[in-house]
């Protein structure tokens, strides 16, 4: 009897789990919304399609490295897909929940979509913002978020830093000080990118906003073309935002494979298409095709070959006491 | 021998039943939700030493946010007593239509998120602000600045006052101010020696809460703060920003510092007040 009722519940329970949808959980960046709501409802299609089997995908977003942190405290993400490298690299560092070769998993560092860093400015660009060069002048006022906080941020510090140290044949002293000039004209700095355009765009406060593209474009089409302009500079820096399963949470859910599916697919054509909609720049050159009008040619940098990697850069500048502390410090 | 004779003078002070209960319930709940978390705040602190410990609360940065965050809380706190006492007056000692309009508003800094209050305040002050457009030509800055801070920790920290003093007003007798008037006290005299040490205590309390609400708020100063490093960054913030650093450790030594000094200064507060009140009972 006492078996019979065991066998019964047994059954019940299995049927339970086996009707039961695969669930995902995207920890991502902030900016990145829009672009996962689309991804995950043609992911869904597509595994349905494949396998028969339902998937259901959340999203959490929030500045990056306050994403990384919930993770390593417990957050169950299957997969992350953050504003940096570094913010993975803690991942493995702090918690071992992915393996250190992390990034040489998937193609192209592992980022099947990348971004840069272009200013927008208000209608008419009546301080007549051009370039990086326009920034430093005094009477302009530039918003940007923390870079000690925000991903998006450290983009932009490194894509002025890169600026400056190409103007000057590489002199550091030079590009520190331009650096340390165009954080002078930042009036406030919030602690992470959509904060920061919600100061610019919302409050009114600023004469150009350092942002995404994707982000500006996003600005630019929810609150007017009539009210902001795009200005892409003649040089910035290659942002690669990259992705990962979290090896550890996948195991422990049994969603290693479907997890694996989803990445792979941000790279597949119609993954691309998406990220290039989204005003991701696209590693498809389909994609890119279609879309070209929306990404203007600039000379870009990547951070490997000006700064030497995630790990160096975030120890040398924007950890306390580093070169984003000492700009600020008086008489130095 | 001394332990029995300190237990039974332990147990035996009241004559209600239920002490143990009642006290043992006490002890468990201050544990968990007050002594053991705070402890584990000061157990991380000592993970990685002390060289890191003083590394992370004496750097330029941290050094100007403990100064901003005192400074601002002080201010606003005492901000707070003088405006506070006044509008409690005011509440009490007069009737005008609209009162218990006036009183229920007096409530809202409590329910509203301060992250709301933040913004608005922040909208209000900024260059295009409703108040801001008329200030800043006249010199006067108030978003982003150490003076906005002020102001946003003083609108949180107002009510505390106000409901503290205002039932020790409601309850004091006019018998008193009538007596004092007969011997011949000018207005002048009857609020500086009868009423005003009579409302102290209360004052105290209601700036010792609103000073401690200050050194922990968040929400509606990050707003207005601007955040600018060794300018306007407050101690919460540098807390969140190690955090986001991976930096537990000296995340946690800054609030320890924040713990104690607050702690402290607290005390400092309550011993004043109890002499104060000591005083009150006297006169």
């Amino acid at each position: 009897m006492k078996l019979k009722a065991f066998a019964i519940s047994a059954l019940a329970v299995s049927v339970l789990f086996a009707a039961r949808p695969v669930k995902l959980l995207n920890v991502s960046y902030d900016p990145t919304r829009e672009l996962y709501q689309e991804i995950n409802i043609a992911f869904a299609k597509q595994w349905k399609v494949k396998t028969g089997v339902d998937v259901q995908i959340s999203q959490s977003h929030g500045g990056s490295g306050k994403q990384a942190r919930s993770v390593i405290d417990g957050l169950q993400a299957d997969v992350v897909t953050l504003a940096l490298a570094y913010d993975i690299d803690v991942l493995s560092e702090k918690a071992n929940l992915v393996p250190k070769n992390w990034q040489s998993r998937l193609p192209d560092n592992s980022t099947p979509y990348t971004s840069t860093i272009v200013f927008l400015v208000r209608k008419g660009n009546p301080k007549h913002i051009k370039d990086w060069e326009d920034l430093i002048q005094p009477g302009t006022s530039v918003i940007t978020p923390n870079p000690k906080t925000s991903g998006g941020a450290r983009w932009s510090y490194l894509a002025a830093w890169g600026y400056a140290l190409k103007k000057n044949h590489g002199d550091e002293k030079q590009a520190q000080e331009f650096v340390r000039r165009l954080y002078k004209n930042v009036p406030v700095l919030d602690s992470g990118a959509r904060g920061s355009t919600t100061t610019f765009v919302q409050r009114g406060i600023g004469d150009v906003l350092l942002s995404w593209e994707n982000e500006a474009y996003l600005a630019l089409n929810q609150l007017g073309k009539d009210k902001f302009e795009i200005v892409t500079p003649s040089i910035s820096i290659l942002a690669e935002p990259p992705v990962s399963i979290v090896d550890k949470v996948t195991a422990k859910h049994g969603t290693t494979e479907v997890a694996k599916a989803y990445l792979q697919f941000l790279y597949s054509e119609e993954g691309q298409e998406i990220g290039a909609k989204n005003y991701y720049r696209p590693h498809s050159p389909q994609a890119l095709a279609k879309y070209a009008s929306q990404f203007p040619k600039v000379t870009l940098f990547t951070i490997d070959e000006v700064f030497g990697g995630w790990q160096k850069t975030q120890k040398k500048y924007f950890d306390d006491g580093g070169v984003f502390d000492k700009i600020y410090t008086p008489g130095i | 021998m001394s332990t029995q004779v300190s237990l039974r003078s332990f147990t035996r002070q009241s004559i209600l039943p239920g002490f143990w209960p009642a006290f043992s319930y006490t002890v468990l709940y201050l544990s968990l939700i007050v002594l053991i978390p705070l402890s584990a705040v000061f157990l991380k602190s000592a993970t990685s030493g002390w060289a890191h410990f003083w590394k992370s609360i004496q750097s330029p940065s941290v050094m100007a946010a403990y100064r901003l965050s005192f400074g601002a809380s002080l201010a606003a706190g005492s901000l707070s007593v003088a405006v506070g006492f006044l509008i409690a007056w005011v509440l009490v000692r007069y009737h005008f239509p609209g009162k218990a309009l006036a009183d229920a508003l007096v409530d809202l800094p409590f329910a509203l998120p301060t992250a709301v209050a933040g913004i608005a305040l922040t909208s209000l002050y900024t260059e295009n602000g409703w108040l801001g457009r008329y200030l800043i030509p006249i010199g006067v800055k108030v978003a982003f600045t150490p003076l906005g801070v002020t102001i946003a920790l003083t609108f949180t920290g107002l009510p505390f006052v106000i409901r503290s003093v205002q039932p020790v007003l409601a309850d004091l007798e006019p018998e008193l101010e009538e007596a004092a008037s007969s011997l011949g006290a000018s207005r002048w005299q009857i609020f500086g020696r009868v009423i005003f040490p009579l409302v102290r205590p209360a004052l105290l309390t209601g700036f010792a809460l609103a000073f401690a609400r200050a050194l922990g708020e968040y929400g509606s100063v990050i707003f207005i703060a601007g955040n600018l490093p060794l300018k306007t960054e407050i101690v919460p913030l540098l807390i969140v920003t190690k955090l986001e650093q991976y930096d537990y450790a000296g995340a946690t030594a800054l609030a320890v510092v924040m713990l104690v000094t607050s702690f402290l200064l607290l005390l400092g507060i309550n011993v004043l007040q109890r002499r104060s009140r000591q005083f009150a009972e006297r006169a």
